[in-house]
């Protein structure tokens, strides 16, 4: 039997060398690629939270449940703070992935690690967005509308 | 007596140390996240919970607390438009050092300005 050995770049790898393809695809570029485009949107995600919600008028003093119901009550809040959890929560799972990976050398540890990871990490994904989009921002409480200039008089 | 290696292994100065500092925030942030999305949680629990633990945040030692968190989150920022650069710019590499001191420059000055505004409002007459 005779290998042929192809020219380079010509596209014609043998299987067994080939980098990307196979069972994982191109799964850790994408992953790569994620972490930078996440990255640049958190940037303005995170920086604009925290203008808001600390440096602003009152600061954190501000910080009540009025305030998050006034800021849910406007579909662009709601918008944002979904982006912020979902890119937030997926660039740092992917973060603590690539650590376990690094530092846990048994294939055991490295499973249970990323169990635990993957499953705290799609209990805060759903939590977080059910609470963005079932909240109700004028709760009614022992009969008693909570104030609010955003609410509608009972 | 063996003599170390010199400039074979990559390690030490500051592609390294901005690489720990990466982790160890992105780390630091991952779980303060996790507890912050549950505290928040807490406004589709009823209005009185939710004041009750965001009352938390509020006091004097939790407001060194978020000054240290937002110095984290500011670092792996900054940090993370450096990592950019050095891969998608052509120089990127060439110049990954002079960034990094960018970097810790505006990372001074934006967390000086946070830490006045912040600590001054949190730390004042309420």
């Amino acid at each position: 039997m005779t290998a042929t050995i192809q020219s380079p770049r010509s596209g014609k790898i043998q299987p067994k060398y080939r980098r990307s393809g196979g069972s994982k695809g191109n799964f850790e570029m994408l992953a790569w690629l994620f972490m930078r485009l996440s990255g640049v949107v958190l940037v303005v995600l995170i920086f604009g939270h925290l203008t808001v919600n600390l440096l602003v008028g009152e600061g954190i003093h501000a910080i009540d449940f009025g305030f998050v119901a006034g800021k849910w009550a406007d579909p662009f809040w709601q918008f944002w703070d979904l982006a912020m959890l979902w890119l937030a929560m997926l660039h740092g799972t992917n973060g603590v992935r690539t650590i376990i990976n690094d530092y846990a050398e048994r294939d055991a540890t490295r499973l249970w690690l990323k169990i635990v990871l993957y499953a705290a990490t799609t209990v805060i994904i759903i939590l977080g967005t059910l609470v963005i989009f079932t909240f109700d921002p004028c709760p009614v409480v022992h009969g008693v509308q909570l104030p609010g200039g955003f609410c509608p008089a009972p | 007596m063996p003599t170390k290696p010199a400039g074979t292994l990559y390690r030490g100065r500051e592609g390294m140390w901005s690489w720990v500092g990466h982790r160890i925030t992105g780390v630091v942030i991952f779980f303060f996240l996790l507890v912050h999305v549950l505290d928040t949680s807490l406004v589709r629990v009823s209005p009185e919970a939710y004041t009750a633990v965001i009352g938390a945040y509020k006091n004097p030692l939790m407001a060194l607390g978020e000054t240290g968190l937002v110095a984290a989150i500011v670092f792996h920022a900054f940090n993370g438009l450096r990592i950019i650069a050095v891969d998608f710019w052509k120089k990127g590499a060439k110049y990954q050092r002079q960034m990094l001191w960018t970097v810790l420059g505006l990372w001074v000055v934006v967390m000086a300005g946070f830490a006045i505004r912040h600590l001054s409002l949190a730390l004042g007459g309420h």
